[in-house]
């Protein structure tokens, strides 16, 4: 099966609303084995200015993987998900994600590119809430490449 | 957060960190992150789509490794941006029922780069497995200005 190309520009609007919860925050720390107080206690992160727990730098990986999730499920991408790589990943914080967040992601596909029997995608996830006045205030951007192998790769 | 810009010199060491990696740690990351993708826990399936064995997400090894200049800026959400490319897989024995790590993944980290009009100090990771780097261009930039408050004024 091989990768649509069409699929460059092509953008899923934000699906669903991630609540970040404490105890995910804690847990996610764990799973990473970060130590930093402000991921567990709740003083020591207000000591800091933060109104409450702050995520792990790559805490955002959690909502823009659920986003890229739209598109390999995508009947029209052609992704085989048990062939995806990892090739590169950034994270650009506009502000600290924290417990009580209400965060939305809306999926843009920047590149597609044929390497090989495969190709190497890149997405970008805009990760934002929405405020009382129903703007959007940013959170973050991420950005991925995966590659898909193809077979013998 | 105690560090200020002036005090800093490109090329400074900021520290080492040993993160002992066993599968149990890789299904820990899978359930807090939701990436069960099988290959980073099954030997069967990963030997199947030709990897040399069960590998470790890049993004745990991208998540473990920021936890280094995390504990450096002093608080986990002076961290605005952060990004890798994943070059290697970082291999993970399976050693469950023992003391030993199934991999150690060793994280460095120097100052890379100053930016004064910004208040941004870029901290460039060297993460290496087996001697090996599995990480490039692994860079963390670290927001130094404090937010003026009138006790400070």
């Amino acid at each position: 099966m091989t990768i649509n190309p069409d699929l460059q520009g092509r953008s899923y609007p934000a699906a669903e609303v991630y609540d970040v919860g404490r105890e995910k925050i804690r847990e996610f720390a764990r799973a990473v084995k970060a130590t930093h107080p402000a991921h567990f206690d709740v003083e020591a992160a207000r000591a800091l200015g933060h109104n409450d727990l702050v995520a792990p730098p790559t805490f955002a990986i959690i909502v823009a993987q659920r986003a890229d999730a739209q598109l390999i499920e995508d009947p029209e991408s052609g992704i085989d998900f048990s062939r995806v790589v990892h090739a590169d990943q950034r994270f650009t914080h506009h502000r600290a994600i924290v417990a009580g967040d209400q965060l939305r992601a809306e999926l843009h596909v920047d590149g597609v590119r044929a390497m090989g029997g495969g190709a190497m995608i890149t997405t970008r996830a805009e990760i934002f809430t929405v405020r009382d006045d129903l703007q959007r205030e940013p959170v973050a951007t991420t950005t991925s490449s995966i590659l898909v192998r193809g077979e013998g790769q | 957060m105690s560090l200020k810009l002036e005090d800093l010199a490109v090329g400074q060491e900021i520290g080492t960190r040993s993160i002992e990696v066993t599968r149990q740690d890789l299904v820990k990351y899978a359930g807090a992150s939701g990436d069960f993708n099988p290959i980073h826990w099954n030997e069967a399936f990963a030997t199947g789509v030709d990897l040399p064995g069960v590998i470790a997400h890049g993004m745990f090894t991208m998540g473990s490794a920021v936890q280094l200049v995390s504990d450096w800026a002093g608080d986990p959400a002076a961290v605005v941006d952060y990004q890798t490319r994943f070059t290697k897989p970082v291999l993970v024995s399976d050693t469950t029922g023992t003391a030993e790590p199934g991999a150690v993944i060793e994280v460095a980290g120097v100052v890379g780069a100053l930016d004064a009009e910004a208040g941004t100090a870029r901290v460039d990771l060297t993460v290496t497995f087996n001697g090996q780097k599995v990480l490039m261009k692994s860079q963390a930039v670290v927001k130094l200005t404090k937010q003026s408050t009138p006790s400070e004024q």
